[in-house]
């Protein structure tokens, strides 16, 4: 819990096992590739494949956003294959053991999936210049294989319409007072990277115990932690006890009657890296989309219009989005979810009965 | 000409090879490979375990035993039948009578109440049970806020709670009664009035009739639709796992999927798949048992039409139990969808002053997967059509003619599909092509190969009934006139079956559009169809984009049905309520 409340950087330098557990999981290590810059040879040679399919865990319209964004630029179609994290991690090796290699770049919520895809040797080394310029070294893996490209936090949040602010909850622990009883939303482990990861945090920090009596609260149980914003918004719930804080932002700022809470045990921690396969089948455009999704362009949209934080450190912060350094963060610990995550998935629907 | 027709018949047979039996042989061994091979390596996985040192495949019976000791499976099993055996029931509380009013009273517009009983048949169960959601969430639905509008109810109380055994059961319900009523109006259709003349001349009153003749010929009707009812309830995939998880329960279906999730446990999945299955073949024995019996309602040959029945005064509550009956699959759902698509907000009433077409342009211009989806399933819906209708006409012929030795065994291969449930033939699919000889599994191939195997027992079923209609007198003169098999079934039968054709294609096309259970087991990223999209899209709340595509591929279906049944000789008669 050292990390607590230092700076942004510090806190993800500390909050990442990763680059450790690249060191461990491949001893030889080799020289690290050079950094790359957007080309007009790389651009040609990306046209001329024209297409890229991008398989991803962020949140469906930003997502298919950023493929737009993307394709408008350079002409380069862009297939968005959204789904959570773990069912991405799913797909791909359920993909890869049947020799179909469809993927090209791919950006998950869960970071313990780079450390799976590493040790496999599924992952092509690629530095983009501005990676190796502008990110933190506790943000992307030394060998190139993994460039953190957004850091998502899973706070509690509640609808305004249906919970005043005096009596909104503080912490985890507040959601377990029987007053709350059917009027809360959870995402699921076992389709969210993001969940996945707060799961663990909060088994390791709170115990497994909190979720037993959580799940007497007739706790609504959705998959996705897009989803759980979206469910107090419409007011179907009152309070959201995990999922994407950056949709509760953007929400709110659209006019919803939303509200963010940081819970005061600490709120969960997620790096959502990115990697290109070696097997893809568009190499040329794979490298440039990786290389173009963490220029400070990229991130600034990531910033600005998906509330979401950079780990580029030229991007400007948005002044409605509490930066991290200001909030009580959980420790994230990728070899920790790594080694734990069939169990977590195990104990939490032996739990939660789903 | 006595002289000539012989001599035109050897010279014929001369130049021309007969390509029937070739053909035949093709056909038994297709089925034979669409049927058998998944079945077996469902049945080989669950009863066998990788060991972890040697690697190698061994014996064991831990799967079974897990399955039955396992609470974790054993409550699943035990909600599965509860949804069956309850919705079924509730099936046929309602559409019994509802097929009644149709068939035999006065009862107006009937021709409106059938077509509308055809569209909540083709509304895909996953998106009515979508529908159900904006409709009766506890608190953000529809339905749940004009109750407290209208009673002045706190926030927090709701009328209906979708998210429970009972809201399963209904939305269940609304999509499975179609069929029991399909089978009661059809027999009900069939029952010639002499019957019914003959009672009323021994003095039987309208009711009495009804009561001691008519309602007991149409019972094994009856009963055969409470058994598919029940079959449908239990292998559905898409409402339980839209409507049972959010409540924190699992069906056999939603546990057989879960199972395939990472790590994916496939021996598991096959032994749990192997007992719907059996209860599936069980439950066909006792329909072909009670349907055996059903001779006797055809006793009268070609008797005189149906005695309607006049309702009187009864006809204002008998239009309004219809209605309410339709609000629940068709009116309502289509509401609630379309309040979706154009609000910005699910569950936000549309007014004109909210109307936005942001949903629209989403779906359409920056949802990367909208148009492989659309483009995916039209292709399936196409080709399974049209594949599924020739080796439906095909077996058919075979069988109804029994043209060949082993006919019997092939119509048995070609109705035994009906016995697999789409997600058990998902599994066994997926283990019998993700390895050589067949690698399939990431091409549409294996998607067609299931929407095939799925389709082809109805399809043939259809194309039987067809058959057996056309003497086979005129097929018999053309072979007289040197025609071989292939070239009569073309130029002679094919014609004359042309109106079953049609709407044999078009509920295959339909059946494909609406198909979930199998293809989430089968997809990947590039052979995805637009029912896989909407569930993905579900899991993350996207219900805007859900919208739009659900209103599309019902659009879809609609227009495919109303163009094949209005081209000019290409049918003319209506589809049918199959």
């Amino acid at each position: 819990m050292r990390d607590i409340k230092i700076t942004r950087r510090g806190v993800l330098k500390g909050a990442t096992a990763l680059t450790a557990v690249t060191v461990f999981a491949e001893p030889i290590r080799a020289q690290a590739p050079a950094a790359a810059a957007i080309t007009p040879e790389l651009i040609a040679a990306a046209k001329k494949e024209g297409k890229l399919s991008f398989y991803t865990a962020m949140d469906l319209a930003f997502a298919n956003r950023i493929g737009k964004t993307f394709q408008d630029k350079y002409g380069i179609a862009v297939r968005v294959e959204r789904s959570g994290a773990e069912r991405v991690f799913t797909r791909i090796g359920q993909e890869y053991t049947s020799n179909i290699r469809a993927v090209d770049v791919a950006n998950t919520a869960d970071a313990a999936h780079c450390i799976v895809w590493t040790k496999n040797g599924w992952l092509e080394p690629y530095m983009p210049e501005e990676v190796a310029k502008h990110y933190d070294k506790a943000y992307y893996d030394p060998n190139g294989l993994y460039i953190t490209t957004r850091i998502l936090v899973s706070p509690i949040a509640y609808n305004t319409n249906l919970v005043k602010k005096e009596d909104a909850p503080k912490s985890f622990k507040d959601l377990l007072d029987p007053k709350w009883s059917g009027k809360l939303v959870k995402a699921h482990p076992s389709y969210s990277g993001t969940i996945m990861n707060a799961t663990f945090q909060i088994a390791r920090d709170i115990g497994w115990s909190y979720f037993e009596q959580l799940a007497k609260q007739k706790v609504m149980q959705v998959q996705s932690a897009t989803d759980t914003p979206k469910k107090i918004q419409l007011g179907e719930r009152a309070v959201m006890v995990d999922g994407a804080g950056y949709l509760v932002i953007r929400y709110k700022e659209e006019g919803a009657p939303l509200e963010i809470v940081y819970p005061e045990e600490g709120t969960p921690l997620a790096q959502g890296p990115s990697v290109l396969f070696k097997a893809a089948p568009n190499p040329n455009a794979g490298k440039l989309f990786q290389n173009w999704m963490h220029t400070r362009e990229a991130q600034q949209f990531l910033v600005d219009w998906a509330r979401q934080y950079s780990a580029h450190g030229q991007t400007v912060e948005k002044p409605s989005v509490r930066p991290l350094r200001a909030i009580k963060l959980m420790k994230e610990d990728p070899e920790g979810v790594y080694k734990s995550a069939d169990d977590i998935k195990k104990r939490y629907s032996a739990i939660f009965k789903v | 000409m006595t002289i000539a027709v012989p001599a035109q018949i050897a010279e014929r047979r001369s130049l021309k090879i007969d390509f029937t039996w070739p053909v035949l042989i093709t056909f038994a061994l297709l089925l034979c490979v669409l049927v058998i091979l998944p079945v077996t390596w469902l049945v080989i996985y669950s009863l066998s375990s990788v060991d972890e040192v040697t690697k190698a495949r061994e014996f064991t019976l831990a799967h079974f035993a897990n399955l039955f000791t396992d609470p974790e499976f054993v409550n699943p099993l035990i909600t599965t039948l509860v949804v069956a055996v309850s919705s079924s029931t509730a099936c046929c509380v309602i559409a019994a009578p509802m097929g009644w009013l149709v068939a035999r009273t006065d009862l107006p517009y009937t021709r409106a109440i059938r077509a509308l009983v055809t569209a909540s048949f083709v509304t895909p169960p996953f998106l009515g049970a979508i529908a159900w959601e904006i409709l009766a969430a506890p608190n953000s639905g529809l339905l749940n806020q004009l109750y407290r509008f209208v009673t002045g109810a706190e926030q927090g109380e709701y009328l209906f709670n979708i998210y429970s055994l009972p809201g399963l059961i209904f939305v269940i319900a609304c999509y499975t009664f179609p069929y029991i009523f399909v089978l009661i109006a059809n027999a009900l259709d069939r029952i010639p009035g002499d019957l019914e003349d003959a009672s009323a001349i021994l003095g039987g009153k309208t009711w009495t009739t009804a009561w001691k003749v008519t309602i007991p010929l149409a019972l094994p009707a009856l009963l055969a639709g409470v058994l598919i009812a029940f079959l449908q309830a239990m292998i559905l995939f898409g409402s339980p796992a839209i409507l049972a998880l959010p409540a924190g329960f699992h069906t056999m279906t939603t546990k057989i999927w879960s199972l395939f999730q990472y790590p994916p446990k496939p021996e598991l999945a096959a032994a749990a798949s192997l007992p719907l299955l059996v209860v599936t073949v069980l439950l066909l024995r006792g329909q072909a048992m009670i349907l055996g019996r059903k001779g006797y309602s055809i006793v009268g040959g070609k008797g005189a039409d149906p005695r309607l029945i006049k309702l009187g005064w009864f006809v204002v509550p008998a239009m309004g139990f219809v209605a309410i009956v339709l609000m629940m699959p068709v009116f309502l759902p289509y509401f609630a969808l379309f309040n979706a698509a154009f609000s910005p907000i699910a569950t936000t009433l549309l007014t004109p002053l909210n109307f936005t077409l942001h949903n629209l342009h989403f779906t359409f211009f920056e949802l990367s997967s909208t148009q492989v989806a659309l483009k995916n399933t039209f292709i399936l819906g196409s080709l399974a059509a049209t594949l599924g209708t020739v080796l439906a006409l095909v077996i058919s012929y075979i069988t109804a003619r029994e043209a060949v030795t082993g006919h019997r065994f092939l119509g048995f291969l070609a109705t035994a599909p009906i016995a697999i449930p789409g997600i058990v033939l998902g599994v066994g699919l997926f283990l019998s092509y993700t390895r050589p000889p067949f690698v399939l599994y990431g091409t549409l191939w294996i998607l067609l190969i299931a929407y095939i195997t799925i389709e082809l027992p109805a399809a043939y079923q259809q194309l039987q009934s067809a058959f057996r209609a056309v003497h086979s007198e005129l097929e018999d003169a053309s072979r007289i006139l040197g025609a071989t098999r292939l070239r009569t079934l073309r130029d002679v039968t094919a014609p004359l079956l042309r109106t079953s054709v049609i709407a044999t294609w078009c509920f295959i096309f339909v059946s494909v559009i609406r198909e979930l259970s199998a293809a989430i087991m089968l997809f990947t990223s590039e052979t995805k169809v637009v029912s896989v999209l909407i569930f993905d899209l579900k899991e993350s709340g996207d219900l805007g984009a859900i919208a739009v595509l659900g209103l599309s591929m019902l659009l879809l279906t609609f227009t495919v049905v109303i163009l094949m049944n209005r081209i000019p000789g290409f049918g003319g008669t209506r589809l049918r309520n199959t």
